[in-house]
């Protein structure tokens, strides 16, 4: 409640400003306000997504340049020119996009170091953008009739498409794509085994970024009614990112912040350290450069959470609304084969990790995978859920070839997994989390999320998580950060997230491992029930008590092969298996 | 165009392409020991010419007092870590090496007119300011967050390079400078006439490239140093220190930097800020080898440096253009060639 009053009193602010402030600080406040713009597409870039661009300055230019160019040579109405520099921008970020993406996370911000130094050059050097000069004579937009020409009537048209764009921000962030996009941070391995698909999220993301900077430069222009090169160069580029760390790069308020802490302490450092150091010179990049090492070594949020901290939010109790149930797959026939791995091979160099692995699994059944540590059974989900696809042999998911898929092609068809080492996203809610493993049972995509025209497929997609984790029961965790959970829970969540994507086949690496005797207890029930409602479990464990309860084949692997396969009570007396495996019970104690 | 004008702009190509390989291999270098993305390489070039350039002037460089203030901050970062973990012994040790060393190399060039010395003294002073600025500044911008991701890394890096610029600005001014050349020779090889100073930077270049070569494999800290680039937590377990390592790869990044620098001074004039796009086509070459290899990335360094002396020639207006967005169809060919694994940050 108080939080919101602050908001409605920051409002009010901006909209009674212009009437009382002197014209320098409407225009600072403008430049905040475009800075702004930039920077929030930055904050979900870097902040949201994990990616970074120092180009966006060259953004800024296409937007600027394309509508003092159409607007003075050819005379198009500077409205029609908008939709013209969104386009450019558009192709040209995807084209980046395409080729940096694919490859190391460092490729995009180095690419765009280059494009904004190219960029840079090109508009100096090209004669029909003005060269250095520029290009001016710009003509003043005008809006229902009226010219928007004064500094004080730009800067409610600024503000309010900055205060648009937050809003369509937080709701893409709120939304099925939004999750997709924030699940980057935690690597692409687990996203892409929910089914996202993690370049286009990317791209999608650096996209969007462009194009608020593209928006931006667009204003820009006509408040400034000329174009030259210098505030598109990389140096400013630079300054937008810098805004982005200060102000708090996991916050959208972060990135208003930090344009207005930025773009205030140049205005006043370029007042005073030429005359303190008695020279003239853009010497506040010194201090922008160690404000920014500092900034990461102590406070790597940026200064918004430590704005926050003093306005602690009242524990606010979210509530699931109720929601049609989602359509669920038909399962297979229980008995049938769902899984069938034939002759699997997976070298790494001159490690062959599995060799020669056969194995199937049946709908209605619980199949497990045990063997000593290093036998090769993660890899072996690896090879099969498509993450790390297997060197020869053939890998078959309801009668269909997969070994050649990608992991969300697979996770489409119906299989879904646990990790060993838990993949949540530690800030994220459990219910959150559990969601994303609902990514494919959605279609909305992120232009409906950003209008909130997809609420209702959200709030199934929600209803449906919530059910999951009452179904695994960590309802009382729903609305808690997953990082603040014990491992042991933080497995069964992961449970719950497989589950939310309505699988006929369910993968999981170790689910017991860290769980009391009682959580064990509770997560055989489950998977009983599963298995009772037709799905088929692969399982790794090292307990063997747990393995040898619940599963109703076993294949145990040693040096990446097969050493025997069978019931539980024939595996337990093989002989070769007590020699290899249990044969050390004494030093075995653990399992 | 003539024979005459491709070999002269061959020549040209060649020496600053031999300089971007310089660059190119101690950026290669700092990634693989330490992740970092070193932006601010091309910094220390300018460092090293700029500072030479004002001992000949007779001045006392802005490096000197970097140095000094660098080093104080380090020794109070060193000092306060030895007293939290009780190890005092190592304090006079740190005093000397990080206060007393640059107030000695001070009170040296307080006391003589350092214009009147000879060339390769100058030289050496110069790389005894710029070169333990390297290591000083990994250890106090990037040793306390060596766990950080890529990304976060490259911030830093940007943001050092940021603060550097501003410190070049405020120690050498706007204007820009050149040294005396190391030798006015020149040889006539048919109708092209072949300067010394180009031949010097092309044999120099080759000299530290073998020099550093012998340093990785005949020597204990070149091995550790490849230890660690090869695998980070491997080389800890055999008890080499990652700070140390890092140092030491910043110590080398500086020393080559600085080397090159004085190396071009004499050829170019070199501002405060000329370094940055020096640094980046270095850069561009590390990226064509993929942040990996050695070798091809000092190809594609002279490869760099011949495209640049001829675009220069036919488009000098859009020499950087064209440089630049060299670096688009060698990021689309590696993106298009390599299967990108996922690193866990």
């Amino acid at each position: 409640m108080r939080n919101r009053l602050l908001l409605g009193a920051f409002l009010a602010a901006l909209a009674l400003g212009p009437l009382v402030l002197p014209e320098f600080t409407i225009t600072l406040l403008n430049y905040i306000g475009l800075y702004a713009m930039v920077a929030l597409g930055l904050v979900l870039l870097t902040g949201v997504g994990g990616l970074t661009s120092f180009g966006q300055a060259a953004f800024v230019g296409i937007g600027a340049y394309t509508t003092a160019y159409l607007t003075t040579v050819h005379g198009v109405s500077p409205w029609l020119t908008l939709p013209a520099a969104l386009a450019i921008t558009a192709a040209v970020a995807l084209f980046l996009g395409f080729i940096t993406l694919r490859m190391g996370g460092h490729y995009l911000p180095l690419g765009t170091i280059a494009w904004g130094i190219s960029l840079y050059f090109l508009f100096g050097n090209v004669d029909f953008l003005g060269g250095y000069t520029g290009i001016t004579g710009i003509p003043a937009l005008s809006l229902l009739g009226l010219e928007v020409k004064s500094g004080r009537e730009f800067y409610y048209l600024i503000w309010a498409m900055l205060l648009l764009l937050v809003l369509t921000t937080r709701n893409l962030l709120d939304s099925r794509e939004g999750r997709a996009i924030r699940a980057l941070k935690g690597g692409s391995l687990m996203a892409e085994a929910m089914g996202v698909n993690t370049p286009r999220a990317k791209i999608i993301v650096f996209t969007v970024a462009a194009l608020y900077a593209c928006l931006s430069g667009w204003l820009y222009a006509h408040l400034q009614r000329f174009v030259n090169p210098t505030p598109f160069s990389l140096s400013q580029g630079i300054e937008f990112l810098f805004m982005v760390v200060v102000g708090g790069a996991g916050h959208v308020w972060g990135a208003i912040l930090g344009a207005g802490v930025i773009t205030i302490l140049k205005q006043w450092l370029q007042d005073w350290l030429p005359r303190l150091l008695g020279q003239s010179g853009n010497f506040e990049v010194i201090v922008f450069g160690l404000l920014m090492i500092l900034v990461l070594h102590r406070a790597r949020e940026g200064l918004w959470p430590l704005l926050l901290r003093l306005f602690p939010a009242q524990a606010t109790r979210p509530r699931v609304a109720e929601a049609e149930p989602l359509a669920r797959r038909t399962l297979p026939d229980n008995g049938s084969v769902l899984l069938e791995v034939n002759n699997a091979t997976k070298r790494f160099g001159g490690l062959v990790a599995n060799d020669d692995m056969s194995l199937t699994v049946r709908a209605g059944e619980v199949m497990a995978l045990i063997g000593p540590n290093g036998a090769g059974k993660t890899t072996m989900f690896n090879a099969i859920s498509g993450i790390s696809p297997v060197s020869s042999g053939e890998v078959r998911f309801l009668g269909e070839r997969v070994e050649g898929l990608t992991a969300r092609d697979i996770a489409r068809r119906g299989m879904s997994r646990t990790f060993q080492h838990v993949r949540l996203l530690p800030a994220m809610s459990v219910l959150e989390n559990v969601a994303i493993g609902a990514h494919l049972r959605g279609r909305r995509n992120f232009l409906h999320a950003a209008c909130r025209t997809e609420r209702k497929e959200e709030a199934c997609l929600l209803h449906e998580a919530a059910l999951q984790i009452e179904r695994c029961g960590l309802a009382e965790h729903m609305y808690e950060a997953a990082g603040s959970l014990p491992l042991g829970k933080q497995r069964i969540v992961e449970i719950a997230r497989a589950l939310a994507a309505d699988p006929c086949l369910l993968l999981l690496d170790e689910p017991a491992a860290g769980l009391r005797y009682l959580e064990k207890k509770a997560l055989g029930e489950l998977l009983r029930r599963l298995r009772h409602e037709g799905m088929g479990i692969l399982l790794v464990e090292h307990d063997m008590d747990f393995v040898m309860g619940l599963a109703d084949r076993v294949v145990v692997m040693e040096f990446g092969q097969k050493l025997a396969e069978g019931l539980p009570e024939e595996v337990q007396r093989n002989p070769a298996v007590l020699e290899a495996y249990l044969g050390g019970v004494d030093e075995h104690d653990g399992y | 165009m003539d024979l005459q004008i491709v070999l002269l702009l061959g020549q040209d190509g060649i020496t600053s392409g031999a300089i971007y390989a310089l660059l190119a291999l101690a950026l290669v270098l700092v990634f693989a020991v330490t992740r970092v993305i070193f932006i601010p390489q091309g910094e220390f070039v300018a460092f090293g010419a700029l500072t030479l350039s004002s001992l000949q002037a007779g001045k006392l460089p802005g490096t000197l007092w970097l140095l000094i203030g660098l080093g104080a901050a380090v020794a109070f970062a060193d000092i306060s870590w030895a007293l939290r973990h009780h190890k005092m012994r190592r304090v006079p040790l740190i005093l000397f090496y990080n206060c007393g060393v640059p107030i000695l190399l001070a009170g040296y060039l307080l006391a003589v007119s350092p214009a009147t010395l000879p060339q390769p003294v100058q030289v050496a002073l110069t790389l005894a300011m710029v070169v333990p600025i390297g290591a000083m500044i990994y250890r106090l911008a990037y040793q306390p967050i060596a766990e950080a991701s890529v990304l976060m890394l490259l911030i830093v890096s940007v943001a050092v390079h940021v603060a550097l610029i501003g410190l070049g600005l405020l120690f050498f001014g706007a204007e820009g400078s050149r040294t005396t050349p190391f030798t006015d020779m020149s040889f006539q090889i048919g109708d092209a006439v072949l300067q010394g100073q180009t031949v010097l930077v092309v044999v120099a270049s080759l000299v530290l490239i073998v020099a550093l070569y012998f340093y990785f494999e005949r020597t204990i800290y070149g091995k550790a140093l490849r230890a660690t680039a090869m695998n980070r937590t491997g080389a800890r377990l055999m008890g080499i220190s990652a700070n140390l390592a890092g140092r030491l790869s910043f110590m080398l990044a500086a020393l080559i930097g600085a080397f090159s620098g004085v190396l071009i001074a004499p050829i170019t004039t070199i501002y405060y800020d000329s370094g940055f796009l020096i640094g980046l086509k270095g850069f561009v070459g590390a990226i064509i080898g993929g942040l990996a290899s050695y070798p091809i990335a000092a190809a594609g360094a002279i490869l760099v440096g011949l495209l640049e002396s001829f675009s220069s020639f036919y488009a000098s207006a859009f020499k950087e253009v064209i440089v630049f967005t060299l670096i688009i169809p060698v990021l689309l060919w590696r993106s298009l060639t390599s299967r990108h694994v996922e690193e866990e940050e």
